[in-house]
């Protein structure tokens, strides 16, 4: 499971990243390194093991059906680095 | 009835599947404590949560996991008691948090079976995949500005459940039927408003077409569907759309379209989507929803009766005609006022009263049976006016037009206008004998056996009496005149 | 004034129920000093204004008998943990100017309980480094220096927590603890720095980085004070569906217990190759003071420890790749404009925004997620993850606690562990388990390296058991007599 330019690319554009083309390859270099260093991994015997995506031993708490928030536009808004009207604004989408 | 679509070389077996977005009715979002309400100002009905400041964490709102295990049980499916939320993560601009949380690997309802049932009286079992809760996203403005969109999160992470079906629909028929059928089961529940045009209710739509018997043919996805006629126009572009490409030797794209509402067309996104990887994992933010048997049996135990129930019931116990019983049934109001209407009366006297007046009557006047100015124990009490040999069906009719009018009760308007079937053989007789006076030559010809004559006989004794003389009376005292 | 500064928090608090000094004049001493030791970079916002007028309020209160446990006791807080009015950056040019509207649940107990605030401490961007180098606002600096020696790594990622409390421009200070931030640079610098059980410290209101491991925890000058500020920090919240609704423990009656006939693992796969010979030495030393104090030493095995680490690196990037995908620039923070579309937008800010360690952990995680690959990384260091709390469940039937050191070396001079990200992941080898496993872990000060720098032990208890923990710890810390102060400290603020 080697990391190439392109690869590089692809995630980048997953994550929204901007890496610029003469960067890929040392992101590439640098993702190769870590990932084979995380390959040991390989040599645990896991067939028969679960997964474990949280240590905590209580089980979803459940909140009860109640508006107790919103009504706080100021708040939202208060950091919006643009906004008009009440909306967040952004470059036009075009879907 | 056969499905197959003719095309120019041969027949064409269409398969369609349906991912339904169902809004679960709540009062707050399904992991914060701001409204569901709609119609809200921009912005107002959201929360930190929502906006996904830092360190913003997701709580989730028990009556969404009891409304998605309640339609399951409506739908008989499977409740899963461990479910699992995890992340479906992708970049938008009405997506605060840079995914969604929903169900991927462990749904809350598992499979599950909804029947529907067509205009020719066939019924088909159409496969549930599956239903899962998620959030919902904001919702982007485009015309405000020429060159900026516009961000509401009025709607970001209210709790919607995702309703799968397996591909078992073969026609726009039969996926109308579906979505309707959904709609008026949710509707029952009390789960979902099932409110089309605010969005409540939406459907993704997966189109396929294949020579019978061969492989599943590559699919199209069309999104977001808010009307069972976009819903059934959709697919039926889509079937005449890949038809054409497969016969001319091309082959479709496994791709994302949008339904043109103007011209009811599908068109590809123009966003050329990246390949989509999700991304998902499991929520580290939550922990898997573990229910108890005990929590799943009381919600089994609040369970209304639902429309198939309801159905067999009208049928093995009113007698009613499958026809008519799922019209009564196809709404939760609608069977509601047919109960009350028809309780200790002559049930199917009160469903043909129910689907041919009442209905055409507020068709016409385009209103909605909520809105009837006949109440259900007025229509009861015609009714019963009719049995008891007060009034003629025919008079009854006029009856009804004036309650719906004013809306007022049967007995005033009969008694004011003095409707009241004559059922007096004394004042019955007096007519026949006028009747019989004034047409001597039909009567000779009748007893020299124009047996055809006994019907004008009764018209003209009914037409003497403005319609009021009770008709089984007429009848038979006629016949005894006449053999006299 | 000098007094003051040298006093611990509870010495501290006896000292204002006394009336000897006031918050004010105790406040006040502090903001000089962190105006003194600006050279070291802990703070990366002061609020000296809010400090003075939160110390009025509880010199109010001491006076109406109205105190709480902390009341009038000045800390800093980890630039992690959003505080109303305060610009609250986690040390990243992505949240630049960032105003919360909102408090953390952690900290507003703080406040409950009395405490001054002082400002926000400087850390790794996003919490994701070991020497505090990540940070956008440059990194804090150790308030320890060999003789002539080049500014050394306060640690990190919690590296301005540490450095502050060692330097004396704070009294206590919050942190947080993903992989070893809290552990790591209390050690580098010579403090008591404690990790809770996962589920103890609400994570409401801390920018998350990478949430099943993240937990939030104290640093302070010693063991007690440790104890006492770690009560205020903890509780059950709701608006937290992680967080634990279990009682603490008696804490106090733990600090004054001994620790005879306490079992204490030592496992044997905390022996690395290439370690400092002086820390080997001091686990050595830990363990006869243990057994000193009439407490018995059983060996142990946690064979997956050496799975840890890649575990950790797949985990945690994982998780922040997703957690900071809501930094896009639409609701908050810097915005780049660039190019026309709306990804444009996404990709010129959060390339301009993110440094490049945690862009790297971004395209890590983004990769370990992906389709194909999501099974051989994620899925695999979920299963290793069980493996490695299996070991210390197994563990703890056998011991009450485990004895370690806290990282296998002193304090590197800054600037030189930068090229090679793995070698700087290394530095986590000892802490990183116990995040994964969910178990508490406390760093204490106990001795010095060839260079007179100071060195920590580690000691690691089972979930829920801080008592234990603190046992344990206190146990070490009286054993140790660790009075180290900072050659700078004395040079800096007094």
């Amino acid at each position: 499971m080697s990391v190439d330019k392109d690869t590089v690319k692809k995630i980048a554009r997953l994550a929204r990243l901007d890496v610029p083309e003469e960067r890929q390859e040392q992101i590439a270099g640098e993702l190769n390194a870590i990932l084979s260093w995380i390959e040991e991994l390989g040599e645990v015997d896991t067939s028969a093991v679960e997964p474990l995506a949280s240590v905590t031993g209580h089980s979803l708490p459940l909140r009860t059906d109640k508006i107790t928030d919103g009504n706080k536009v100021d708040d939202i808004l208060a950091n919006a680095p643009e906004q008009a009207s009440g909306f967040f604004v952004v470059p036009k989408v075009v879907e | 009835m056969s499905n197959l679509v003719a095309g120019q070389t041969g027949e064409w077996e269409v398969v369609i599947g349906m991912e339904v977005h169902a809004q679960v009715t709540s009062e707050a979002k399904l992991f914060s404590g701001s409204s569901t309400t709609f119609g809200a100002g921009p912005n107002e009905n959201v929360s930190l949560v929502d906006a996904a400041m830092p360190g913003m964490l997701p709580v989730i709102n028990e009556a969404c996991v009891r409304q998605a295990v309640k339609t399951g049980l409506g739908i008989k499916a499977e409740i899963n008691l461990y479910s699992v939320f995890d992340r479906k993560n992708y970049f938008y601009a009405d997506l605060p948090q840079g995914y969604q949380i929903s169900q991927f690997k462990h749904p809350i309802v598992g499979e599950g079976v909804l029947t529907i049932e067509l205009a020719d009286g066939t019924t088909h079992d159409i496969g549930i995949e599956r239903i899962h809760l998620e959030q919902d996203a904001g919702k982007s403005l485009h015309d405000q500005h020429p060159s900026k969109s516009y961000i509401d999160l009025n709607r970001s992470g209210v709790a919607l459940m995702e309703i799968v079906s397996r591909p078992d629909l073969r026609s726009s028929e039969q996926a109308g039927a579906y979505i309707k059928k959904l709609r008026s089961i949710l509707r029952y529940l009390g789960t979902c408003d099932g409110n089309m045009e605010e969005g409540s209710l939406r459907a993704d739509v997966n189109v396929s077409v294949r020579r019978p018997g061969q492989a599943l043919g590559t699919r199209t996805e069309t999104k977001n569907l808010n009307s069972v006629r976009f819903i059934m126009q959709a697919i039926d572009y889509e079937v005449e759309r890949q038809i054409e490409i497969l016969e001319n030797g091309g082959k479709i794209d496994q791709e994302t379209r949008l339904f043109d509402t103007s011209t009811g067309t599908t068109r590809q996104m123009r966003s050329k989507e990246d390949a989509h990887d999700y991304r998902y994992f499991p929520d580290p933010d939550l922990l898997p929803l573990q229910l108890t048997q005990d929590f799943v049996e009381e919600i089994k135990a609040e369970l209304p009766e639902l429309p198939d129930e309801i159905k067999a019931r009208m049928v093995s116990d009113y007698g009613l005609s499958s026809y008519d019983a799922s019209v009564l049934t196809e709404e939760r109001e609608t069977a509601g006022f047919y109960e009350a209407a028809s309780k200790g009366r002559d049930r199917k006297l009160v469903a043909n009263w129910m689907s041919s007046e009442l209905f055409g009557a507020l068709n016409k006047a385009g209103k909605s049976l909520a809105e009837s100015p006949v109440s259900p124990e007025g229509l009861g009490a015609l009714v019963d006016l009719i049995s008891d040999g007060t009034i003629s069906g025919r008079i009854a009719k006029d009856v009804f037009a004036e309650m719906f009018e004013t809306g007022r009760p049967a007995s005033d308007i009969i008694e004011e206008k003095g409707l009241k079937q004559v059922s007096d053989s004394g004042a019955i007789e007096a007519l026949i004998d006028q009747v019989l006076a004034e047409n001597q030559d039909k009567v000779a010809e009748y007893r020299g056996g124009k047996d055809k004559l006994f019907g004008f006989f009764v018209g003209q004794t009914m037409k003497l009496s403005g319609g009021q003389a009770n008709p089984g009376m007429v009848n038979q005292l006629l016949k005894d005149k006449l053999r006299g | 004034m000098e007094n003051y500064l040298n006093l611990t928090a509870t010495q501290a608090r006896a000292a204002l129920q006394k009336k000897e000094i006031s918050a004010t004049e105790l406040t006040h001493a502090y903001i000089q000093a962190a105006e003194a030791t600006k050279a070291l970079n802990n703070y990366v916002c002061m609020t000296a204004d809010k400090a003075l007028e939160m110390a009025a309020s509880s010199d109010k209160r001491i006076a109406d008998g109205n105190a709480g446990p902390l009341e009038g006791l000045p800390i800093g807080v980890k630039d992690l943990f959003c505080t109303t009015g305060v610009e609250t950056t986690a040390c990243s040019a992505i949240l630049k100017g960032f105003v919360p509207t909102y408090e953390s649940t952690v900290t507003s107990q703080l406040w409950r309980d009395g405490a001054v605030m002082l400002g926000k401490l400087n850390c790794d961007e996003f919490a994701m480094g070991s020497a505090n180098e990540t940070s956008v606002f440059g990194p804090a600096v150790n308030p320890w220096s060999t003789d002539g020696g080049a500014d050394l790594a306060a640690g990190g990622s919690s590296g301005g927590s540490a450095s502050s409390v060692a330097a004396g421009s704070a009294l206590m200070a919050t942190g947080t603890d993903t992989g070893g931030s809290i552990r790591q640079p209390a050690a580098f610098c010579g403090v008591v720095g404690m990790k809770p059980t996962y589920g103890r410290c609400s994570r409401w209101g801390i920018v998350a980085f990478a949430s099943s491991l993240d937990q939030a925890g104290p640093f302070t000058r010693d063991v007690a004070d440790s104890a006492l500020m770690f009560a205020s920090m903890a509780g059950h919240d709701a608006k937290d569906s992680t967080s634990a609704d279990a009682a603490l423990p008696d804490l106090h009656a733990a600090l004054q217990a001994s620790v005879k006939g306490m079992k204490i693992g030592i496992p044997k796969e905390y022996v690395m190759e290439g370690m400092d010979e002086a820390i080997t030495a001091l686990w050595q030393q830990g363990q006869e003071w243990l057994v000193e104090a009439g407490a018995e030493l059983v060996p142990i095995s946690l064979p997956h420890t050496r799975y840890a680490l890649p575990t950790y690196y797949i985990i945690a990037p994982a998780e922040a790749s997703s957690n900071l995908a809501r930094y896009d620039g639409v609701r908050y923070g810097a915005r780049v404009e660039a190019g026309q579309s709306l990804d444009d937008m996404y990709e010129a800010t959060r390339a301009a925004g993110f440094g490049d360690e945690v862009q790297r952990r971004i395209m890590i995680g983004t990769y370990a997620l992906s389709a194909g690959y999501y099974d051989a990384y994620y899925l695999k260091a979920q299963q290793v993850r069980r493996l490695i709390k299996n070991d210390f469940d197994e563990a703890f039937e056998k011991v009450d606690a485990i004895l370690t050191p806290a990282t296998p070396s002193a304090a590197f001079p800054l600037g030189v562990k930068q090229d090679d990200p793995i070698t700087m992941y290394l530095n986590d080898v000892f802490t990183v388990p116990a995040n994964l496993a969910g178990i508490p872990g406390i760093s204490v000060p106990a001795g010095y390296s060839d260079t007179g720098l100071p060195l920590g032990l580690q000691v690691l208890s089972g979930a829920f058991r801080e008592d234990t923990l603190y046992k344990v710890a206190a146990c070490l810390e009286k054993q140790a007599g660790f009075t180290g102060q900072p050659p700078r400290h004395a040079l800096a603020a007094r």
